[in-house]
């Protein structure tokens, strides 16, 4: 306690600092920030933003444009990861809804009405609902691992697609896709609006109501959520429901962009660039804590990457690879292991004062002298939750 | 996703001979008892069971299935299969997972393909190739027991890692025109009755064989058992736990760049999108092998068979010809569902015995 007390003066600072470099979102916005500098530098004409009949265009109009539907997919995966599971199958999903609907413009008497649009759209929403209640009802009632859960509709899933769509790529001209994958709202592009109202709508559900704790709570201990009263069964479901009905919205997207519906490459590894997003965002797999702000940064982040490599003119080849680096050293930054050592190489100074450096890792919310005697032991396994636990739960 | 198990594998591969058995059955029902692949083995026997009856079926169905030649084949189109199976065998067995197999596959076919091109000798290519993939999947271990970090999130940085260098490598497919190599893809075991086996098929028998011995005659086999089963009493037992789990990704890897090295002789070319999808193949054969996903129990047997079984759905459903590739995915779907619900069942059964 005395210990505390003699760092209180240099707190604030100190506290700011050490909470930022706790703070994983920090690090995905500092590599992001980093990204954008490189680009400031190497090439100039990145920033240019310009607008041409009212619509903006640009290369970071492109990141964002590009980003709709790996995004859209990382906001309902990153509520999945937050109760300590996962998706697989949105790639899928995703492969299924587009040839879902462009089956049903192709094979309607008039095409290009808005009928038409309305009823291929309905279907594609209501299929990826259906196998979204499938997930959750593996996952959630009959108690299979998500990653297995999700596995089975992930292996078998293209292979429905493949089936809805008789094994062709199907290509169909409707006006309400055509908008849907170049139109235009207030200037911005279609695709990024709808993104960013159902991100603002999770934002909003899940933080100015008891959601999204709720869903911390469930991702933390299923049981003990479930004892203290949450009904964890229908979150782990809803979950689920939710982010197979955003895949199939990005599925709707991304065969709209090109017109044309191929159940083999729509979406193909697309699931991993949304986890990707997820995990780089800060938030962690083993559950219980998350972060919609981090997902937009993992997001861009691995976007701005793509762009960065196709506008230096390098092979696109290169992308993967870059990518891989990336996503390792972002990995290597977030390892517990590896933080606390950066911490421990900060200094001995700034944790000297504290018995094996608890005051340092008592997590997000600094000491608090008001309830000082609370014992060393107990005030560090209750900061963070599951902090040295959480390795290896996730099986 | 509580963790209830902590029991441990009472030494798993060292079956106590019974002493005067009184009766064949008696005998058969305390070996199974006695054992801790007691369990496993009735799982792996309900695989061979199933493969049986979907090869039987086949051969009512179709007339030419049930030549010899066409089980054999089952043996010879997996072999690159098996070997993969194999290594994922060690990695779910201590509870962890590696989705970069099947970046490595291409890995090393792209490898094999462009140092062959560059014109190295074929022994030199394949000692890179199994050197490659050994380095890649110790690093994976390194960051999974170092770094504490979760099998899944790494291994999926592997696999982005494999792809994102088997294109930096080379994008398009390159042939393989190496004397070796096509002999050993041309050549064949003779076997009685005018059958045939490929090198491959026998080399990822002799790995399946190789691979069992490790895992019950060794101390490395016994402790893989000990992590799955629970790895913090493993630790307390003082077992090699770190060296045991960086040793799995290792002879995982391992697996995975002979299986590339195998996939290359089978189809003569290194392409950076070989081998998309195929760690889902490996580790679907070894759920439908019987190994638990939880860890420390499962037979590398039943991921052999698991293998014959996905490569007997792909026989029927090519001897069909009326069904359309894509029933291959659906069944396989249906099949792992099938096998990880009755998974789930027995585990809750003997959740609630105990």
């Amino acid at each position: 306690m005395t210990d505390r007390s003699a760092a209180a003066p240099g707190r604030p600072v100190d506290g700011l600092l050490a909470r930022a470099r706790r703070s994983p979102v920090l690090w995905a916005v500092a590599a992001l920030a980093v990204l954008l500098l490189f680009n400031l530098v190497a090439n100039p004409g990145f920033f240019s933003l310009r607008i041409q009949d009212g619509h903006l265009f640009g290369n970071l109009v492109n990141v964002v444009k590009n980003v709709a539907p790996v995004l859209l997919i990382a906001v309902g995966m990153t509520l999945v990861i937050a109760t300590r599971g996962i998706d697989l199958s949105v790639g899928a999903v995703l492969a299924i809804s587009g040839s879902v609907a462009f089956t049903v413009v192709e094979g309607a008497a008039d095409p290009t009405s808005g009928g038409t649009a309305a009823l291929a759209i309905g279907l594609a929403v209501a299929a990826g609902l259906v196998l979204g209640a499938w997930n959750g009802f593996l996952v959630s009632v009959v108690g299979i691992q998500p990653i297995i859960a999700t596995l089975v509709l992930m292996t078998a899933g293209r292979g429905i697609a493949m089936l809805v769509t008789d094994g062709n790529i199907v290509t169909a001209e409707n006006p309400v896709f055509d908008w849907l994958g170049g139109g235009f709202v207030l200037g911005l592009p279609v695709q990024v609006v709808i993104t960013a109202l159902v991100l603002l709508a999770v934002g909003l559900f899940t933080r100015r109501t008891a959601l999204g704790v709720l869903i911390e709570a469930v991702g933390v201990n299923p049981a003990a959520a479930r004892l203290a009263g949450v009904r964890a069964r229908s979150i782990t479901f809803t979950v689920y429901v939710f982010v197979a009905l955003v895949a199939a919205v990005a599925g709707l997207m991304v065969t709209a962009n090109v017109s044309a519906a191929d159940a083999n490459r729509a979406g193909l590894f697309i699931e991993l660039d949304a986890i990707l997003a997820v995990v780089i965002g800060g938030t962690s797999l083993a559950g219980g804590r998350y972060s919609l702000t981090g997902t937009v940064v993992g997001a861009l982040i691995l976007q701005t990457l793509t762009t960065t490599v196709l506008t230096m003119g390098l092979p696109d080849e290169y992308i993967r690879l870059f990518k891989a680096v990336v996503i390792i050293m972002v990995f290597l930054l977030q390892a517990p292991r590896v933080r606390a050592a950066l911490r421990r190489r900060r200094g001995p100074a700034a944790t000297a004062g504290g018995a094996a450096g608890t005051p340092a890792d008592a997590g997000p919310v600094p000491p608090d002298p008001v309830r000082p005697s609370v014992p060393e032991p107990a005030a560090g396994t209750g900061s963070v939750p599951g902090r040295p636990a959480e390795q290896g739960v996730l099986r | 996703m509580t963790v209830s198990d902590t029991r441990l594998p009472e030494a798993p591969g060292s079956p106590p001979d019974p002493p005067a058995s009184p009766g064949w059955q008696e005998a058969a029902r305390r070996w199974l008892r006695s054992t801790s692949t007691g369990s496993s083995t009735v799982s792996v026997l309900m695989t061979a069971v199933l493969l049986v009856v979907l090869f039987g079926a086949g051969s009512i169905r179709y007339e030419n299935f049930g030549y010899p030649q066409v089980a054999l084949n089952l043996l010879v189109d997996n072999a690159y299969l098996i070997v993969l199976a194999v290594g994922m065998t060690f990695v779910i067995l201590t509870g962890g997972i590696d989705l970069s197999s099947g970046a490595v596959v291409a890995l090393g076919t792209v490898m094999a393909a462009s140092l062959l091109q560059a014109g190295w000798p074929a022994p030199l290519v394949i000692v890179a190739v199994l050197a490659t993939g050994s380095l890649l999947g110790w690093l994976m271990g390194l960051a999974i027991h170092g770094l504490q970090l979760q099998p899944f999130i790494v291994t999926l940085a592997g696999m982005f890692l494999a792809r994102g260098i088997c294109f930096a490598i080379s994008g398009p497919s390159i042939p393989i025109q190496d004397d070796l190599f096509t002999a050993v893809a041309i050549n064949v075991v003779e076997l009685p009755g005018g059958t045939f086996l490929s090198y491959g098929a026998v080399l990822a028998l002799v790995v399946v064989a190789v691979a069992a011995y490790v895992l019950h005659r060794t101390r490395f086999g016994r402790t893989v058992y000990a992590i799955g089963g629970s790895e913090s009493s493993a630790a307390l037992m003082g077992l090699a736990v770190g060296r045991t789990k960086v040793g799995v990704y290792v002879i995982s890897g391992f697996c995975s760049a002979l299986g590339g090295l195998l996939f290359s002789v089978y189809i003569l070319s290194g392409w950076s999108l070989h081998g998309i999808g195929l760690e889902l193949d490996a580790i679907a054969a070894v759920v439908i092998g019987g190994t638990l996903l939880v860890g420390g129990r499962g037979l590398v047997v039943g991921s052999l068979l698991g293998v014959l079984v996905l490569g007997t759905i792909k026989a029927l459903i090519d001897f069909d010809g009326g069904l359309n590739s894509w029933w291959t995915k659906i069944t396989i779907g249906v099949l792992l569902l099938v096998f990880v619900v009755l998974q789930r069942l027995t585990a809750r059964r003997a959740g609630s015995a105990s």
